[in-house]
């Protein structure tokens, strides 16, 4: 299940955990990324706080939490090639899984349709 | 943005292009810029630093000032009340850095005066050029006239930046370093010097609307030259190791402060000729004397974590009390690395000297660093 937040994240649920990203959208607003800052594994994230930076050249953006969790994974090539998650957010630039503690949270996100119509 | 916004914005004469070239576009100091194109900030930097890179600056004001009296140094003399630089001893055909300072002795804005031989031509800030133009009237506008001019303002900087624009202008291979040239183009006349914004070898053209355009057009018809935006515009003067007026130097940070106490002349200095006589000439002749109690410095953080305008600077880890602040600071592309520029206490603005600069709460180590983080590629000679 493929889900959207209005903070232009995604997060892909497999069981009760959620591998999550930035979207393809905002890559391309950010433009190129040099810098990317991933919480700990362990970590409770708690939803619509920072979870993680992505930095271009000019400026620093959060990265919000789209859901309550403890990380139980981070993708650590994102950090040494923080350009990949400029150019495949939603394949091999994924951020981090997040472990749900309230999987109802997802009820609140979008579909890709109801994203692709968000964003225009 | 909304439509209200982006009609209220000023477009500069090569918006045609820019929308060619697929940019996107931005409010800038009450313009609509190019932040960038499709190739992307880093490539298009790095492509500045290789081959040649076109700007758009024509958001940036010019202004044409002439003495009543016809004779030069006349002028040279009113601009000397509101510059401390050696307006008197510039040499036709020359042009020089300096900067308006305020009465308490900071930079109301920094600029390029260039002597054509029967007025002068100074190029200022976007952001700042009514307030410029409003200082200049009311030092100078008895003895000159002091006259905006619409026209458009192209930059070709990189090393490649000579053999692209030589081949429509062909006595720019002719100039060195900061020579400026009155020249024509498409039967229209303008102006042209060896200098920019990027630490690179290159010039800036003045042309009126039309024919800045079709120049544009033809420089970027050359595979070796592409366009750039105002992102990597910042990038490489960041590494270029020059001021951003705003953010590394403003009305209340002095030239001494901010290490340009190069641009001031002996001549302006105590014991001078023509020492002082500029608005905040006491305190700032005092610090060229006596130093300063903070200087700019660069600053290389040790990881990837990119450290930000305003980030605090603290003297060790665990220090309670900033005793500096980050004023420009990114990445920089050509060092593969971040990058950043400060102000700091004049006992720790020495090269080598360890500071945490706070990002998201953790201090990060960096170290003071000689600026520019790369050496310029000027033609001196």
């Amino acid at each position: 299940m493929l889900k959207y937040t209005d903070e232009h994240e995604w997060l892909r649920l497999e069981g009760d955990v959620a591998t999550v990203g930035i979207t393809d959208h905002a890559a391309e607003q950010l433009g190129d990324l040099v810098f990317v800052e991933l919480p700990k594994v362990g970590a409770t994230l708690t939803k619509g706080a920072a979870a993680a930076v992505v930095e271009s050249v000019k400026a620093a953006s959060d990265v919000y939490a789209p859901v309550d969790g403890e990380v139980t994974e981070v993708n650590e090539d994102a950090v040494s090639n923080p350009e990949s998650v400029g150019t495949d957010p939603q394949g091999a630039g994924w951020l981090y899984r997040v472990r749900l503690s309230d999987p109802s949270q997802l009820d609140g996100l979008m579909d890709e349709a109801a994203y692709r119509a968000f964003v225009g | 943005m909304t439509a209200d916004t982006a009609s209220s914005l000023l477009q500069t004469p090569l918006h045609a292009l820019h929308q060619e070239a697929g940019a996107r576009m931005v409010p800038f100091a009450g313009y609509l810029m190019p932040l960038q194109y499709p190739l992307g900030l880093l490539k298009e930097h790095l492509h500045a630093r290789k081959a040649a890179g076109l700007f758009d600056v024509s958001h940036m004001g010019q202004i044409a000032v002439r003495a009543r009296s016809g004779d030069l140094a006349d002028a040279a003399r009113g601009l000397e009340t509101v510059l401390p630089i050696d307006v008197l001893g510039l040499a036709p055909g020359r042009q020089r850095y300096g900067f308006f300072t305020t009465q308490g002795g900071g930079i109301l804005d920094d600029l390029m005066l260039a002597n054509l031989g029967d007025h002068y031509l100074l190029v200022v800030n976007a952001a700042n050029k009514a307030a410029g133009l409003a200082h200049l009237l009311d030092a100078i506008g008895t003895e000159c006239t002091v006259e905006p001019l619409d026209r458009a303002l192209i930059a070709l900087q990189g090393p490649g930046a000579e053999a692209a624009l030589a081949r429509h202008l062909p006595v720019v291979a002719e100039m060195r370093f900061m020579d400026a040239r009155t020249v024509t183009f498409n039967g229209e006349d303008g102006v042209v010097v060896r200098s920019g914004y990027t630490g690179e070898d290159g010039f800036e053209i003045a042309l009126p609307a039309e024919s800045a355009l079709a120049l544009a057009r033809a420089l970027l018809a050359d595979p070796e030259v592409k366009p750039i935006g105002l992102g990597a515009r910042d990038s490489l003067r960041l590494e270029a190791g020059l001021c951003l007026h705003g953010s590394d130097i403003d009305h209340e940070t002095s030239p001494v402060e901010a290490g340009l106490s190069w641009a001031i002349p002996k001549v302006r200095r105590r014991g001078g000729a023509r020492a002082g006589g500029f608005p905040g000439s006491e305190r700032i002749l005092a610090e060229l004397e006596e130093a300063p109690a903070r200087l700019r410095v660069g600053l290389r953080p040790e990881g990837r974590t990119p450290v930000r305008a305003g980030a605090a600077l603290y003297q060790t880890a665990d220090a309670s009390e900033a005793v500096g602040r980050v004023t420009s600071g990114g990445f920089g592309p050509s060092l593969d690395g971040p990058i950043a520029m400060g102000v700091l206490p004049r006992p720790l603005a020495v090269p080598g000297t360890p500071v945490f600069a706070e990002v998201r709460g953790q201090r990060l180590p960096c170290t003071v660093v000689p600026l520019p983080f790369r050496p310029a590629g000027f033609k001196r000679s």
